[in-house]
């Protein structure tokens, strides 16, 4: 089973992520471990929201599902095989990743940040343009109004939807967000949110999503995995999670009711 | 008849001799300059994947430049086949002097990117190769020309004074004027080399400015 590019999988596995006791650390010296013990199923369609304080992993772990890291001890299975056995830039190709700052490239127009993985995949010119051009207005972006721009002439909320078009641009069944709203102001945060939410249920994909924010996780997730010092702590539905007993969790859960109304 | 009269008619009388000199000293700064980038930027890519190499290269190229240039022409003389009286240990100098801010720019250029976009080049599935030739190069453009324009002006300077081991252009007037005290001479060699210098810096840049991207 092959991530492909260039049409829709056939009939996805049930199992696109799965980690198996998958314990990373730096440099081999065990005190410095970063996640112990991850073992961890996501099924196609999910939206796994990954959530947790500074530190706790949660980085780690998406970096070790696209092969930017690989495990210490276990592994990390994409569609049944580990990363350690794929080719990373095969594997990566089919795993969209938006990061916080969206590291869009400076010296490209939109289009040609949108077009990044079609132009490396050696899509004709007519089906880049036309994809690009879809991906635009799939993130509400009208392509005859940003696709010549810079990314140094859009918002931190527009750069973040270009962001998204690119990630989405190769049709990868596997989309990563690295808190990819954090650092947008919160009346802006909380329109990407909603959006990204209905977008996210109408794709069909399987997305992985790390955050710390709970309010972000509770209006995203279809299932929240908290981590606590590179351990999962807990794993629920929104609805479950919040009656959850669980100390960390409580302390999530209080930090949203201290806070009404305000971003986390 | 007031000195400056007498430039003006010296400048008049001799303009091919010092058109000449001017295309000499031209010819070595090309020649120089070409070398440098040739061997600078692929070296300065090349020691931005092996940081062990950084300190020595960047070390070597330090020490070039603080030589002072006429020490390092006599240096230089008595080294065989690339030493001599003449262009070529000028050009060599000329290459060891310029080296240094090339090497320096290409490296610093490359390695000062926004972790934030090589991070998602790498994980969009982009090679090594892809990354430094699509990414990284173009980023580094304007470092990298800044560079190259300060070791222009650089080579421009120190190759006036090329002139001291037989290597002609601008230098000769320069000194031949000093040794007969003639302010005629020396600005024939002066004024051109400033301008050569001045106008360098102007068209790089202008280029640099062009290139870089906030």
């Amino acid at each position: 089973m092959s991530i492909e590019m260039n049409t829709k999988p056939a009939l996805p596995p049930t199992r696109t992520i799965e980690f198996r006791d998958v314990s990373f650390h730096i440099d081999n010296t065990p005190s410095r471990v970063i996640v112990y013990g991850i073992s961890l199923e996501i099924p196609h369609g999910e939206t796994l929201v990954l959530l947790g304080r500074s530190g706790s992993g949660k980085t780690t772990l998406l970096k070790l599902i696209n092969g930017m890291l690989l495990p210490t001890n276990g592994e990390v299975l994409i569609q049944g095989r580990s990363t350690a056995a794929w080719d990373p830039i095969r594997l990566r190709r089919g795993i969209g990743y938006v990061i916080q700052d969206a590291g869009l490239f400076p010296h490209f127009t939109v289009a040609e940040n949108v077009a990044l993985i079609p132009t490396l995949e050696n899509w004709d010119a007519a089906r880049t343009a036309a994809r690009v051009e879809e991906m635009l207005q799939l993130v509400g972006l009208d392509p005859r109004e940003f696709a010549r721009r810079r990314p140094r002439e859009l918002s931190g909320g527009q750069r973040q939807r270009v962001g998204v078009a690119r990630a989405l641009a190769a049709d990868p069944p596997i989309l990563l967000m690295d808190e990819p709203f954090g650092a947008l102001d919160p009346v802006t945060r909380a329109e990407l949110q909603r959006e990204f939410s209905a977008l996210a249920r109408r794709l069909g994909k399987t997305i992985v999503f790390v955050t710390h924010d709970l309010r972000e996780a509770l209006l995203l997730a279809s299932r929240i995995v908290l981590l606590e010092a590179g351990r999962i702590v807990a794993s629920a539905t929104p609805q479950e999670f919040l009656r959850l007993d669980h100390p960390e969790v409580r302390a999530f859960t209080s930090s949203l009711a201290m806070t009404p109304g305000a971003p986390a | 008849m007031s000195p400056q009269i007498n430039t003006w008619s010296f400048f008049a009388d001799h303009r091919a001799e010092i058109l000449g000199a001017t295309l000499d000293h031209l010819t070595l700064v090309v020649i120089a300059m070409t070398i440098a980038i040739l061997i600078g930027v692929p070296l300065g890519m090349f020691i931005v994947q092996r940081p062990a190499l950084r300190t020595i290269a960047l070390g070597i190229a330090s020490i070039f430049q603080t030589i002072p240039s006429l020490a390092l022409f006599g240096f230089l003389i008595p080294i065989p086949f690339i030493g001599g009286i003449g262009k070529r240990t000028a050009i060599v100098a000329l290459v060891l002097y310029a080296l240094l801010p090339i090497l320096r720019n290409t490296y610093v250029g490359l390695t000062g990117i926004d972790p934030a976009v090589l991070e998602s080049a790498e994980a969009m599935g982009m090679t090594r190769a892809q990354i430094l030739f699509r990414v990284r190069f173009p980023l580094a453009l304007a470092v990298i020309l800044a560079g190259i324009r300060t070791a222009t002006i650089i080579t421009i300077g120190v190759a006036t004074i090329a002139a001291a081991i037989g290597a002609g252009g601008l230098g000769t007037f320069i000194f031949r004027g000093v040794a007969l005290v003639s302010d005629a001479l020396i600005l024939a060699g002066a004024i051109p080399a400033a301008l050569l210098a001045l106008l360098a810096d102007f068209l790089l840049g202008l280029l640099e400015r062009r290139l870089k991207i906030s």
